[in-house]
């Protein structure tokens, strides 16, 4: 098969893959529209830490590690009308899961296919930036699926990654073709690989970072039904933002940063000369450093320090979207 | 976060006030303020918010010709940017100003946090807590070893896992005097369990250095009954994780070396540039670059004394597909000369392959083509020939250009010539006028027309070579009395109105920009970098943990073992992690058996593995 045809088989798995997500999205919409009826049982000691509340003596061997549910044993509810609820969106979420697998291993395949049709990594432009980040962000959460405070995340990251494909294969779509001779470098792959990598990380923990303030919102006020109640704690959602991000803050570091100025001085005979999205790569790299610091100092952890979060996400969207549609620096590549 | 966010240091008694107090004090408190993680935190946002307006306004060193641009279009605005140094940011005194302040913060921070770690580091972990169970992961179980045997075993344990083990064999003491009860110990039990509250570490530090004293204290007054104090039970201490510390302080200080690396590199390198037509070279030396832009200490002495001929300079471009005419290679043969009177040698130039000389770089920046312009006078006397280069406009290199006559009055003529060109490489003639549709040469056309006057080139001002300052020439004019314009293949001639001459467009080659470089203290940038990574990676998973183990003697001959974990930084399963102590501890007992399990589910191995 030749480059062409094996580009347009690519870009129609793709839009299978597109489909698969959607179907995953209204089934884990419908999960969380039966979640909302549920209630919100305050636990009474661990979990619940957003007012700082002193932990319950821990007499024998007490679940310190965090993963404390926060909503209380369901299994009490059994019968009830929130108990029936909780079945009904078990099972939605089972049917969202599995078909979310199924899409992702379509993606899979649709990258796979797009990087044999150009004979390099999926990377090169927009396009195939955006579906390998959709990949990553796709597979993050398969991953984190496997906690409930991951399972939260479903609606939002499915939408984020079906509304990313979709603007991939309409407004950015690009056939196959070989990239500009500046991008032909082994750089090419370490340097983008890693930038696509941490922006699919960065995405989810923006999401969870996201859910973290609505959640400790609820918890402020008490709330007992809505999306709010039916989120994990808000320590959970923090610690695991932070997580996230912690991951993907060394990946920053190496691929936009480090290598990034190594392949600069290769390319254009300089590490570093401000370049809009250079720029942008540092702005990000500093935003998330204020990321950490916030959760590091007193008075500005939790949702402040998921705010914090939520903006260097808006800076890691503009040194992407941005940087390459609004810019005309060296690195316009885009394929706009 | 340092140790006076949260100690009531001496001074100023009302933190967030500014005292009224003398200068000593007053600075006291400034240095507070900068050196505090809060403002760490606000300055990393101002660099960050500072950075914008350089990605948004041209920049004078890195696009000029934008800023020329830029200016030309907003007179008014250029003024206040000037004023506010937005077309050079990354110089400006505001944007030093927010980084200098992260410095200073950054080494205040460093400093005094490396001295409480050095400390923190040859401290003994502090001592158990008196309710271990108290702590967010317990054990509990009863073994048939004796006491003694249990510590060792506790002890030989830890440190196999690499924690540091308190040195000495303490009595437990916890109930020992001192009232009992240990509220400086307790302290950072407050908060609840695994969070890693760096806010809390000053304080832990803290109670941790008075704990070493404690225990050092206890240790002395017990030592006499040091077996007997064995045999009646005694507690193990341990802690773990101070690499992540280690890692934290190494990073904060190797991004220190990559903001000095960068900033003295740049006071010794050099970038410049040199646009060279096919078939022409340069020696490397200042009177021959376009541009030069250096820093303070760079000598021009220091330029390696190269020379290089570009013989070929080979562009290609896509053919097919819908990518047509984005660029596929760019190649340059150049004959390069080390040093005059060196042998030549013939090298290669591409994209991403700089050709290196001595730590300088040679690399390909921009291309375009150069028509190949002969002007005469009417009696068919030479006035310019060659290529002259003209600048690409658009992805298929329609190019612009000029070809400048200044004619002595020897010549005959008492007037300069002015050609204003297009070069167009694949020309077409649609509703938008002439232009190129593909940056390859398939149908090359000149279109131009000429202006003659005064070229303005002695009155000492700088000018554009591709740009003609008409303010003192005229458009020649056609007999039509329509401005004379003219459309040139390769090899035609067309004459020039009213006896002037004739110009003719022989033919084209292409031209490469290149730029000519030196990046001073790299080495020294890209160690810092790796440093700073190699910091961070233990800083955010380097776990800080501590464990205790306590032993005491239980009905019969049973011994009941108590171990708990505590985690002061996240991540990581500290539950498995106590439960592999547990059982490790029970594998280095002799052979005896675990009396009565508790508690949690008994570690798994509660039976010795080898027996
Ligand atoms: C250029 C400036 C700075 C950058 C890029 C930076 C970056 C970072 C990063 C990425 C971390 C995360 C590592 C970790 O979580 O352990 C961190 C942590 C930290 N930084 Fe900075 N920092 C800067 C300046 C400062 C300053 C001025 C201070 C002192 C006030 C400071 C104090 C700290 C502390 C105490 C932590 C540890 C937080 C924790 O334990 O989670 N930093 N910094």
């Amino acid at each position: 098969m030749d480059a062409a045809a094996l580009g347009e088989w690519s870009r129609f798995v793709v839009a299978g893959a597109i489909a698969a997500f959607i179907v995953s999205w209204l089934a884990y919409c419908a999960e969380t529209a039966y979640r909302f009826r549920g209630r919100r049982v305050v636990p009474g000691s661990a979990g619940s830490a957003a007012v700082g509340a002193p932990a319950a003596p821990h007499l024998a061997r007490v679940g310190g590690t965090g993963a404390a549910e926060p909503i209380g044993d369901r299994s009490a509810e059994r019968g009830s009308e929130p108990a029936v609820a909780y079945d009904q969106a078990a099972r939605m979420a089972g049917i969202g899961y599995s078909v979310t697998v199924l899409a992702t291993l379509l993606l899979g395949t649709g990258v796979v296919l797009r990087a044999l049709s150009v004979s390099r990594p999926p990377w090169g432009n927009m396009y195939e930036f955006s579906i390998t980040a959709a990949l990553v962000a796709s597979i993050a959460f398969l991953t984190l699926a496997r906690t409930r405070a991951g399972r939260a995340l479903a609606v939002w990251v499915v939408l984020l990654v079906f509304v990313t494909l979709s603007l991939a294969v309409t407004v950015l779509y690009l056939p196959p073709g070989p990239l500009v001779p500046a991008l032909r470098s082994y750089w090419l792959v370490v340097h983008v690989g890693a930038a696509v990598l941490a922006f699919g990380l960065f995405t989810v923990a923006a999401v969870v970072s996201a859910l973290q303030i609505v959640a400790e919102r609820a918890e402020t006020r008490g709330v007992t039904s809505g999306l709010g109640a039916s989120l994990p704690a808000a320590t959970t959602l923090d610690r695991l933002a932070y997580r996230m991000i912690a991951i993907a803050f060394p990946i920053w570091t190496v691929g936009p940063l480090i290598l990034g100025a190594i392949w600069a001085e290769a390319s254009w005979g300089r590490y570093w000369g401000w370049d809009p999205k250079e720029v942008w790569a540092l702005i990000t790299w500093l935003a998330y450093a204020a990321f950490l610091h916030a959760r590091a100092t007193a008075g500005w952890k939790g949702s402040k320090a998921s705010a914090v979060s939520l903006i260097a996400y808006g800076t890691v969207l503009f040194s992407y979207f941005g940087v390459n549609i609004v810019f005309n620096g060296l690195h316009s590549y885009g394929g706009l | 976060m340092t140790v006076r966010d949260v100690e009531t240091a001496p001074g100023p008694p009302e933190r967030g006030r500014p005292p009224a107090l003398s200068a000593r004090e007053s600075a006291a408190w400034v240095w507070r303020q900068l050196t505090s993680m809060r403002v760490a935190l606000v300055l990393l946002f101002m660099l960050a918010v500072a950075a914008i307006p350089g990605s948004v306004v041209p920049q004078n060193d890195i696009n000029p010709l934008a800023v020329g641009d830029f200016r030309a279009r907003n007179p008014a605005l250029s003024e206040w940017y000037d004023r506010l140094g937005l077309f050079d940011v990354y110089s400006a005194p505001w944007f030093a100003a927010i980084y200098l302040a992260l410095l200073v913060s950054l080494v205040g921070c460093i400093l005094p946090r490396s001295v409480q770690h050095w400390r923190a580091m040859r401290a003994a972990p502090p001592a158990a807590p008196r309710r271990l169970s108290r702590m967010p992961v317990y054990r509990r179980f009863e073994v048939t070893a004796t006491p003694g045997e249990v510590l060792d075993a506790a002890r030989a344990e830890l440190r196999g896992r690499r924690f540091r083990v308190a040195p000495a064999d303490m009595p437990e003491r916890s109930s020992a005097g001192r009232g009992g009860g240990r509220p400086k110990s307790d302290l950072w039990l407050a908060p609840p369990p695994q969070i890693a509250e760096p806010a809390e570490r000053a304080v832990g530090l803290r109670s941790h250095r008075d704990a070493f004293v404690d225990a050092a204290e206890s240790a002395a007054e017990f030592r006499p009954h040091l077996e007997a104090g064995r045999q009646r039970g005694g507690s193990v201490a341990a802690e773990a994780g101070h690499l992540r510390e280690t890692g934290n302080l190494v990073f904060h200080l190797a991004v220190v070396v990559v903001l000095v690396a960068v900033a003295a590199g740049s006071l010794f390198g050099y970038r410049a540039t040199v646009l060279v037509p096919e078939g022409s070279g340069f020696a490397n030396s200042v009177i021959q670059f376009d541009g030069l832009s250096s820093g303070a200490l760079f000598d021009a002495g220091d330029l390696p004394p190269f020379s290089l001929e570009v013989d070929e300079f080979d562009m290609q471009f896509v053919e097919v597909g819908p990518q047509l005419g984005t660029p596929d290679e760019f190649e340059a043969t150049v004959r390069f000369t080390p040093e005059p009177g060196a042998a030549e040698q013939t090298r290669t130039i591409r994209v991403n392959e700089p050709l290196e000389v001595d730590g300088t770089l040679v690399h390909i920046l921009n291309p375009g083509y150069a028509p190949e312009i002969t002007v005469r006078d009417a009696d068919g006397t030479v006035l310019a020939e060659g290529p002259v280069p003209f600048l690409p406009q658009d992805n298929s290199f329609t190019s612009t250009g000029v070809r400048k006559v200044p004619v002595g009055p020897e010549s005959g003529l008492g007037e300069d010539i002015g050609i204003q060109g297009l070069f167009l490489p694949t020309a077409v003639v649609d509703d938008r006028g002439p232009r190129s549709i593909f940056p390859e040469p398939r149908n090359p056309a000149l279109f131009l027309t000429a202006f003659h006057g005064d070229l303005g080139l002695d009155d000492g001002k700088p000018q554009s070579v591709y740009r003609l300052d008409t303010s003192g020439m005229e458009q020649f004019r056609a007999d039509d009395g329509e401005a004379f314009r003219a459309a040139l293949a390769v090899g035609e001639t067309v004459q020039l109105p009213d006896g002037y001459g004739s110009v003719t467009f022989d033919g084209y080659v292409t031209w490469v920009n290149l730029q000519i470089g030196r990046n001073a203290g790299k080495e020294f940038v890209l160690a810092g970098a790796l440093m700073a990574l190699a910091g961070l990676l233990a800083s955010l998973y380097v776990r800080r943990r501590r464990a205790w183990v306590r032993v005491e003697p239980g009905v019969g001959a049973a011994t009941v073992v108590e171990i708990a974990g505590l985690q002061r930084s996240e991540g990581g399963d500290l539950e498995a992690e106590v439960d592999g102590i547990a059982e490790g501890l029970l594998g280095r007992l002799p052979a005896v058996q675990v009396a009565r399990g508790m508690s949690r589910a008994t570690p798994a191995g509660t039976a010795r593995p080898d027996t």
